[in-house]
């Protein structure tokens, strides 16, 4: 039981790992929190549902088409909106003003378009299971698990191996200097933009085929939110950390405590975490937020 | 006292001639003015954020509604008291959170907002849960919430224009400076957001007894936001800014009624415009004055001329 609920943990985890990477990168980049940030999940969620269910396609490639709306409409609210908003110099604050803006706008959108009502994808494996040492696995679960891993270890090798990569933490620790070294820094921001809404994306479709697809589930994105903080806002492994530990206490907490009070739970740890350690768990800079 | 109190507010609307439906306007006019001058207070003028004043407006209801309802006392003390929770609660929470910076204060204000929110629909026993709170007596009618209103504006605006308000615009202009000038930065943010806690509760003590029934989702992350998008609108710095923004997006709404669907989408859309392209929105650190507003039509036959004129002269 404990072990079954463990890997759903983890599984759940790793949905809010690949959001929370996307966040934190935009984090460390911009320095704000991109609320809209969860609706790139729903927007290739959605997307997803509209190419497998009302269009003759395969999931496998509907799926593929969600990633890419979700990449296109992330990449599209940064050239759009938030490169403006920079250009104004206003404080940080604006931009995420801005970005609150834009999760209302596409949720609404969404509820308009696609009505409430849940939907789900066209296919049967969320009820399957098979007997791992004596505990009943979701097959989706594992599914999942083994995407969301080779996605965030390829995520890894990015960020510490390329060229690309170096670009980024080179912006993330000083804008100024990166560009003086010849960075191009906005097209490395929209890059990175593309690549969270890709993420964004990849976690919406699993998410949705584990749950279902509605217009708020972009909501999760608060979760993301959390996990950063708790890994430590602006770095990536943090990141990854904090969503995966933020899984495994929820569905503990829903499984022996009660299920109504999950969100307690998670909403308290976060100021737990920013009470104690604000830098979260793997965070180096602490001067400026505590 | 309620009887007497809600038949002189009939008398006053049978001989102005005002529908129900335009006082229902009116008094959630008022709502939305009331919690948006705390709002403005804090975020206008102090550049704190805060996505947890739906939390505060539901402990505002929740007190009042209880007090009135589980223990007959009177309405006016059960909005004080209402108010007054509110306002210790942010007391309590500014004293942990306030030394956080930036994002972080605005993390636990969400954090904060949403385990107010879950707890009263957990607590059925106190609360009713996620079926709401009913029989609250309908103390808020349209004078009630009009003299409220005036009584909050005029208390804002007093407390903008005092020593502790100037502190507070210092503070958003730059922190350092105004701590190396002697300012506490600490306890006037925790004022800043003990003021707009209160606010925030008595907008929610009036809505209680508005609606007669209450219910926790009501007040959740998106009232917050609701709230923050009107100061933004209204214009950040600005206490007309933010009454005319509260004003805006309460009627309108209603003018349009056919689009009703549409609203939230068109507030977003609103937004992202707003602080695109005038980031300081309707009313941006400036307050309304007439004389300005006077030059203003004055120039625009005019065409060319600028209506700069009046402006530097004042409130700065």
């Amino acid at each position: 039981m404990f072990f079954q609920q463990l890997i759903t943990g983890i599984s759940v985890g790793g949905i809010y790992a690949l959001l929370a990477t996307g966040y934190s990168l935009i984090y460390s980049l911009l320095d704000f929190s991109n609320w809209s940030h969860g609706e790139f999940a729903m927007v290739g969620a959605y997307i997803a549902i509209v190419f497998s269910t009302m269009l003759p396609f395969p999931f496998l490639v509907a799926a593929m088409i969600g990633v890419a709306g979700g990449a296109l409409v992330s990449w599209l609210t940064e050239k759009v909106v938030y490169r403006r908003i920079r250009s104004t110099g206003g404080p940080n604050m604006f931009l995420m003003i801005g970005a609150m803006g834009l999760s209302s706008v596409f949720q609404q959108a969404a509820n308009l378009i696609f009505t409430g009502q849940y939907r789900s994808y066209p296919f049967k494996l969320p009820v399957s299971t098979i007997k791992i040492a004596g505990a009943y696995i979701g097959v989706l679960d594992l599914i999942s698990l083994i995407i969301t891993a080779i996605i965030l270890i390829f995520l890894m090798y990015i960020i510490n191996k390329t060229q690309f990569g170096l670009n980024v933490r080179g912006i993330a620790c000083n804008q100024w200097g990166a560009k003086i070294l010849g960075v191009k820094v906005d097209s490395c921001i929209s890059k990175v933009f593309i690549l969270a809404g890709c993420l964004a994306g990849v976690a919406g479709i699993l998410y949705g085929a584990k749950y279902n697809v509605w217009p708020t589930m972009g909501n999760i994105g608060l979760k993301a939110f959390i996990s950063s903080v708790l890994g430590g806002l602006g770095s990536v492994p943090g990141a990854i950390l904090g969503a995966v530990l933020l899984g495994i206490i929820e569905t503990l907490v829903s499984a022996y405590v009660s299920s109504s009070l999950r969100d307690f739970f998670s909403f308290a740890l976060l100021i737990v975490i920013l009470l104690v350690k604000p830098s979260g768990l793997l965070g180096v800079d602490v001067q400026d937020k505590a | 006292m309620l009887s007497v109190f809600n038949s002189i507010n009939n008398a006053f609307c049978n001989t102005l001639g005002i529908s129900s439906y335009m006082q229902g306007v009116v008094v959630l006019m008022c709502i939305n003015i009331i919690a948006v001058l705390g709002m403005s207070v804090l975020t206008g003028f102090t550049r704190l954020f805060s996505f947890g004043n739906a939390g505060f407006m539901s402990i505002g209801a929740y007190a009042a509604a209880i007090l009135t309802v589980r223990y007959n006392v009177n309405f006016l003390v059960a909005i004080i008291l209402g108010a007054l929770a509110a306002g210790f609660v942010a007391f309590c929470l500014g004293s942990i959170t306030l030394r956080l910076k930036g994002d972080y204060f605005l993390i636990t204000c969400l954090g904060f907002g949403e385990c107010v929110r879950v707890l009263f629909n957990w607590t059925k026993n106190l609360t009713g849960g996620s079926a709401g709170f009913p029989g609250i007596p309908a103390y808020s009618n349209m004078l009630f919430s009009v003299v409220c209103t005036i009584l909050a504006f005029f208390i804002a605006w007093r407390f903008i224009h005092s020593k502790y308000g100037r502190n507070l615009t210092s503070i958003r202009e730059n922190e350092v400076a105004a701590q190396a000038v002697g300012i506490n930065a600490f306890r006037t943010k925790r004022l800043s957001f003990v003021f707009s806690a209160i606010y925030a509760g008595w907008a929610g003590a009036i809505y209680a007894g508005y609606l007669m029934y209450i219910v926790p989702s009501a007040f959740n992350l998106g009232k917050s936001c609701e709230l923050i998008t009107t100061t933004v609108i209204g214009g950040l710095g600005s206490l007309t800014g933010s009454v005319l923004g509260a004003i805006l997006v309460t009627v309108l709404p209603e003018v349009f009624r056919s689009m009703a669907n549409y609203r939230m989408l068109l507030y977003g859309i609103a937004v992202v415009l707003v602080i695109m392209f005038k980031p300081t929105g309707l009313y941006g650190y400036k307050e309304f004055s007439l004389k300005r507003t006077i030059a203003w039509f004055k120039n625009l036959g005019k065409g060319k001329d600028k209506p700069a004129a009046a402006e530097g002269k004042e409130d700065k």
